[in-house]
């Protein structure tokens, strides 16, 4: 049997689950790229170039980082900022996992049960998502799959997720500035941001100040 | 969870949707004397709810966890059912467990709280429909009241199976005839506070959610002896509209009738003698604290 590859949709209506077409989690040190392992260094070279080569590249931070439940939390969030500014890509919070039906704001916010909506709305073309629990990532990424043609890519603090296209494992801040570096470095190296100029969505307690 | 940590990062904060920040600024976590009457006026824990239009067991919700002492530090644990669906809307950390092992999970959860954060009081409120507290989790639930776990049980008791279609539950009035159980129910209404009493429960409550301040009291009253003394259980009627053919503005008309003198739900409580000193105590400080704060008023006027 040839290996099933994670690619970006849109495959079907109920996409199989990657784990289950024979996609393994890459160990320690290696990525998954669209299901093969590869080295964690080709991850980032390949994440950078996808991300720039993207029209509407998007970074989705989740709880875990939106939130200030610990100091490292608040170091990643300063990583991923900073990483969202050197590409440019936009950056739409999971902000938390409830089923907001049918009042997302689909151009500020994204969703673990329906997050086609904010795909297809922004007409994101390569995202990342950071910060998800497990669970929801994966709910997530399999109907973005599923619905769209976005390639999607997890920057996972466990063990990372089959059903994105390219996935990393064991999360650090040091590894969302790896990715910030190599982001840099093909800049440097000539390959310009094919992202369609945009605006960051900022918000207050009384709404939408820009 | 402590109420420091429900901050947002500075970093990404300006990306966060209104009512984010509003939890952060308006919400009353950590507030002192926190209850009903800030429903309406504070960021609720709650803002929408997935039960039917006029479900009674929604206002419930939201006495519940306006009436907590320590949200930040609370954890629910739930079962399967209408109450189930609205969880994942709740800002109070909280766990969903397999249908009728609500108050095993409970057991173990705040066990290993209170060894996690010794000098932290970690309160854990199971909070379930009849079927999943009387009937298929019996066995839980009066096991955890046998061995004195220190937790609350809340049940919502819309007197049948709702989530499933009406299906006959022991809470269930004998005659009843629901969608799913034709021939009429063949047997009295289990009464659980007395067994919960008789199981070594300290607070016992059962009544409707039609007062807001009574609802206050009886959790936390309930939460209060958990905390210090033993098991308490309260049963709150949250009549299912939906099955008993009533609209959706008459689930208050429901609860008044069937608390009015000789219904099925008119106020009762069991207090231990242990638990009542604890009340007693409590409600003496609280006074004085008043006492205090209208002195110092009255001072500095
Ligand atoms: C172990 C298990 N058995 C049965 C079910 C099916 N089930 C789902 S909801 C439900 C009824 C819940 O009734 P109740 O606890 O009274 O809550 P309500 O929906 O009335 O609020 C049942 C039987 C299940 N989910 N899990
Ligand atoms: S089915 Fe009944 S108990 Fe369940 S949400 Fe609807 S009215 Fe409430």
């Amino acid at each position: 049997m040839s290996q099933y590859q994670v690619k970006a949709g849109p495959e079907a209506f109920l996409p199989p689950a990657a784990a289950s077409m024979g996609v393994i989690l890459p160990n320690p040190g290696e990525c998954h790229i669209e299901g093969r392992i590869a080295p964690e260094e080709e991850g980032y070279e390949y994440a950078a170039r996808k991300f720039l080569e993207a029209k509407v590249p998007t970074i989705f931070p989740g709880p875990l980082v939106l939130w200030n439940w610990n100091e490292n939390a608040t170091k990643k969030a300063k990583a991923i900022r900073a990483l969202a500014d050197a590409l440019p890509a936009r950056l739409i919070p999971m902000a938390d996992y409830r089923p907001k039906y049918p009042k997302i704001d689909a151009e500020a916010e994204i969703n673990p049960n329906h997050p086609n909506l904010t795909i297809w709305h922004n007409k994101i073309d390569v995202c990342i998502f950071v910060g998800v629990h497990c669970h929801q990532a994966n709910l997530a990424l399999k109907i973005i799959r599923g619905g769209t043609d976005c390639f999607t890519m997890a920057m996972c603090a466990q063990a990372g997720h089959e059903d994105a296209c390219l996935s990393f494992r064991d999360a650090t801040v040091e590894k969302i500035e790896k990715l910030m570096a190599a982001v840099n470095k093909l800049k440097k190296e000539g390959v310009k941001s094919q992202a369609v100029p945009f605006k960051q969505i900022k918000m207050t307690s009384s709404g939408r100040v820009a | 969870m402590n109420k420091d940590k429900i901050t947002l990062c500075e970093d990404l904060a300006d990306i966060m949707p209104p009512e984010y920040h509003e939890l952060v600024e308006t919400a009353t976590y950590g507030k002192e004397g926190r209850g009903w009457k800030d429903i309406g006026s504070s960021k609720e824990l709650i803002e929408q709810h997935s039960l039917c239009a006029g479900c009674p067991e929604s206002i419930a919700f939201r006495y519940i966890l306006a009436s907590l002492p320590a949200p930040e530090n609370t954890v629910f644990v739930g079962s399967t059912g209408c109450t189930s669906l609205v969880f994942p809307h709740v800002a109070v950390q909280n766990i969903h467990s397999l249908f009728g092992n609500q108050n095993a999970i409970a057991s173990g959860l705040k066990r290993t709280l209170k060894r996690r954060f010794p000098d932290v009081e970690k309160d854990v409120v199971v909070l379930a429909g009849d079927g999943a507290t009387v009937d298929i989790g019996l066995d839980m639930t009066m096991q955890s009241w046998f061995r004195q776990e220190k937790f609350t049980t809340i049940c919502f008791d819309n007197e049948l199976y709702a989530n499933t279609g009406g299906q006959e539950s022991g809470l269930m009035q004998k005659g009843f005839v629901a969608k799913m159980a034709p021939a009429g129910k063949n047997f009295d209404k289990v009464r659980l506070p007395e067994i919960a009493r008789e199981a070594g429960c300290h607070y016992v409550a059962m009544l409707t959610v039609s007062k807001p301040n009574r609802v206050e009291k009886a959790i936390r009253n309930a939460i209060m002896v958990a905390r210090e003394i033993g098991p308490t259980y309260i049963q709150l009627y949250t009549p299912c509209i939906l099955e008993i053919g009533k609209q959706s503005m008459e689930g208050l008309d429901e609860m008044k009738d069937a608390e009015s003198i000789g219904g099925r739900f008119v106020m009762k409580e069991y207090i231990s003698d242990q638990a009542q000193e604890l009340l007693d105590t409590i409600a003496a400080e609280e006074k004085a604290k008043k006492k205090a704060a209208k002195e110092k008023k009255t001072v500095s006027a």
